[in-house]
């Protein structure tokens, strides 16, 4: 059983959880996820990691309350156990093959949408640890709903918060935020962008306007997550690929979005998921 | 009493069984497996026994079933197979030890497979297990992957005194058993969760949750775990698909997919958190078990089915039983048709599967007579669900992470029939070496390894 050390409610709806989960914690990488599952009847759901301690043997996650599933995490307490905790899963992100000399003269962009920011957390901690420079856009619908900016500042040279109804920060999408970077001449080796898809597929369409080099984390449906049943398959380059195993992330241009949101649907009839109302601003998503 | 025919073996009804998942067949009782055993003439040189791949000694505990020896067909049984109550369900006996039955040359081969179920069956309801005397050897081995190579591996390596942990991905244990036979076929708690019981009584640990490639590497299992030797049993997992346009239209599953929600998330049953969706009408392309199994999933969920194959029954390779239960429940077959693109409708969902018409031409190099296209032949399947049942192939994953381990084109680890891989210490065998294939076949690589490890061991 994987216990959960430390909860943590970070708005209203997403709390955090530090889980022991030894062997996961000292193999974690950034890019990587993992799977959980609460009692017998539960459903494997695929989790991004925000946070990994090999010396405590502890892994963090976040978790938003949307549907059945992710209301059955939300209800664990400090103290309970997960029925089951699996990963690392899928490759690391590029970046952990570059060596520090090269990484240290990198200028990186990452752009985050709501529950998006929690696995950009430790790719930006790895980056600022090697040296890069690092720059953070994070999204949310209103003030109540961003996470993490505290934790983000003590890793991101700039951290650019936006609220899409102004009551924080920027006004606006974090688009809207990525072109006005771009407009006023800023300019980055490589950007990153992890959040809902519909968010993903603009940011792509913004960043191409820019040639700006972008990466995109891919949050599929999935069952086993290790490659095993296919229904993680997205349409890369004309190719069929398992997010699971061969992403979760991939170079943004090569993406089929409009496919992977349509495929991300396929179970929502059976979902029951009618009560739920985004959060964070998003129109279709 | 004529012993020219076997004994039949009760089944639930068709039409009854065809929207429920309880087993199939009720197997013999005591009488019938008396009366069945008392076929067999005992053969001074048995040919089943040389077709069984884990050596079985079937005349034997035949006999014993025939003297009223309960214990002792248990114990012959036990030998060779830690999973009897499994194999006598899912073997393909017709290709093994009954079709070298020398009783069906002329007659009815002896129905072994039903009375190795019968024994294992008396043995779990009698709580009966043989005594083991092991005595500790100090060596420690993993066992990578569940199933029934790594079961077999771990059981005899157990057996032989060492200190043996399985490594499971998923979080149950059991492999294909769990995730890929349905439980109408074979039972879950009932049989598989006790056969994988008695292989822990041995003293064998199973950690579940560790994808070794990911987790761990094999390096650091033999580096900072101490183990001594690793058996890799990962199986054959990935699923293939057609390559052909609309495959990830709404609505296409792999059989991988649809039977693991269905048998590992218990989706089936409504008290599951794990959505499956069977729509009104499935098409089911591929002509193995798992197309089978994946089509009578489909039936007992609601839908009708169609399986869609592309060359005639007779090259099918699943089990001639699975077929023939398949058709008594009602799902149909299209035969000697491809399809050659998925349809889908505006919003991206499957509505059929475009097929065309195939006549059988020269034998290939599996030997089966080459499915060829007849011009002009084009008709559509409709479908609101296309399961694609072409096969697997191996897990890259171990592969790829561990250094020094040779592997073959199609992924898989290559090893000799006696389970040695490229890698010292590191040995290999069932799917993930042959590409898939059936689970006795996976038993028998992975006694063959063991053999070897304690070769390699020293003890």
């Amino acid at each position: 059983m994987y216990k959960i050390l430390k909860k943590r409610i970070l708005a209203p709806d997403i709390c955090l959880m530090e889980v022991s989960a030894p062997r996961v914690a000292s193999s974690a990488q950034p890019g990587q996820f993992i799977i959980v599952r609460v009692g017998e009847k539960g459903e494997r759901v695929p989790l991004t990691i925000c946070d990994y301690d090999p010396l405590a043997g502890s892994v963090t996650i976040v978790t938003q309350r949307v549907g059945a599933s992710s209301r059955k995490i939300y209800a664990l307490e400090e103290g309970a156990s997960f029925s089951d905790f699996v990963g690392p899963l899928g490759l690391p992100s590029e970046f952990i093959h570059e060596d520090e000399e090269s990484l240290r003269n990198q200028k990186y962009l990452f752009v985050a949408g709501g529950l998006g920011t929690a696995p950009v957390y430790p790719q930006v901690k790895y980056l600022h640890q090697k040296g890069a420079h690092v720059e953070v856009i994070i999204g949310a619908k209103t003030k109540d709903l961003v996470i993490m900016e505290e934790e983000m500042k003590q890793v991101a040279e700039k951290v650019y918060v936006c609220t899409d109804d102004g009551s924080y920060g920027f006004k606006g999408l974090v688009t809207a935020k990525l072109k006005e970077l771009m407009e006023s001449g800023n300019t980055y080796h490589q950007a990153v962008a992890i959040g809902p898809m519909i968010m993903m597929k603009f940011v792509t369409l913004t960043a191409k306007e820019y040639n700006l080099p972008l990466i995109v984390s891919l949050n599929t449906l999935m069952v086993d997550g290790t490659g095993m049943c296919g229904a993680c398959r997205v349409t890369v380059d004309g190719k069929t690929k398992f997010a699971c195993v061969d992403g979760p992330e991939f170079d943004a241009y090569q993406v089929d979005f409009d496919e992977a949101m349509r495929r991300q649907t396929m179970y929502k009839p059976q979902e029951a998921e009618a009560d739920h109302k985004c959060k964070i601003g998003l129109k279709n998503g | 009493m004529d012993k020219k025919t076997r004994v039949p073996v009760r089944e639930q009804d068709p039409i009854v069984r065809s929207r429920n998942f309880e087993e199939v067949s009720y197997g013999y009782n005591h009488n019938e497996a008396l009366l069945e055993a008392s076929r067999c003439i005992q053969c001074k040189n048995p040919r089943c026994v040389a077709a069984c791949p884990v050596t079985i000694q079937i005349p034997q505990f035949i006999k014993a079933v025939l003297d009223e020896d309960m214990p002792g067909a248990t114990s012959i049984i036990g030998k060779d197979s830690s999973l009897p109550a499994v194999c006598g369900r899912v073997c393909p006996q017709e290709s093994q030890c009954e079709g070298a039955c020398i009783m069906g040359i002329k007659h009815e081969p002896i129905a072994i497979g039903k009375l190795e179920r019968y024994v294992a069956d008396w043995a779990r309801k009698n709580k009966y297990t043989p005594e083991e005397e092991i005595k500790p050897n100090g060596k420690k081995v993993a066992v990578i992957g569940s199933g029934p190579a790594g079961l077999a591996c771990a059981t005899d390596l157990a057996k032989a005194g060492c200190d043996v942990t399985v490594f499971e991905a998923l979080h149950k244990p059991g492999g294909v058993l769990v995730y890929g036979i349905p439980e109408f076929r074979l039972p879950k708690e009932e049989v598989v969760d006790y056969e994988i019981d008695q292989v822990r009584k041995l003293g064998v640990k199973i950690e579940c949750n560790v994808v070794v490639g990911r987790t761990v590497t094999i390096d650091q299992l033999m580096d900072n775990e101490g183990f001594h030797a690793v058996f890799v049993g990962s199986g054959a997992g990935l699923p293939k698909f057609m390559g052909i346009p609309g495959e990830n239209l709404n609505g296409v599953v792999s059989a991988n997919e649809f039977l693991t929600r269905s048998n590992l998330m218990g989706a089936y049953a409504p008290d599951s958190d794990t959505p499956i969706y069977v729509g009104r009408r499935v098409a089911v392309v591929g002509g193995g078990n798992v197309a089978m199994d994946a089509a009578r999933t489909a039936l007992r969920l609601g839908a009708e089915v169609t399986i869609v194959y592309r060359r005639t029954e007779k090259e099918m390779p699943a089990r001639v039983e699975e077929v023939h239960h398949a058709q008594e429940e009602g799902v149909a077959f299209q035969m000697l048709t491809n399809p050659v693109a998925v349809l889908g409708n505006e919003k991206g969902w499957v509505t059929g599967l475009k097929c065309i018409r195939m006549e059988l031409g020269e034998p290939d190099d599996s030997g089966r007579r080459r499915p060829v296209e007849i011009p002009g032949s084009g008709f559509d399947v409709p479908c609101d669900v296309a399961i694609i049942a072409l096969g697997t192939s191996s897990n890259p994953l171990i592969g790829r992470t561990t250094p020094g381990l040779e592997i073959n084109r199609h992924n898989g680890i290559v090893a000799n029939d006696k389970g040695v891989t490229s890698r010292p210490g590191v040995f290999a065998g069932g799917d993930v070496v042959t590409g898939a294939a059936t689970v006795i076949l996976a038993m028998g690589a992975g006694r063959e390894a063991a053999k070897s490890i304690l070769e390699y061991l020293g003890v």
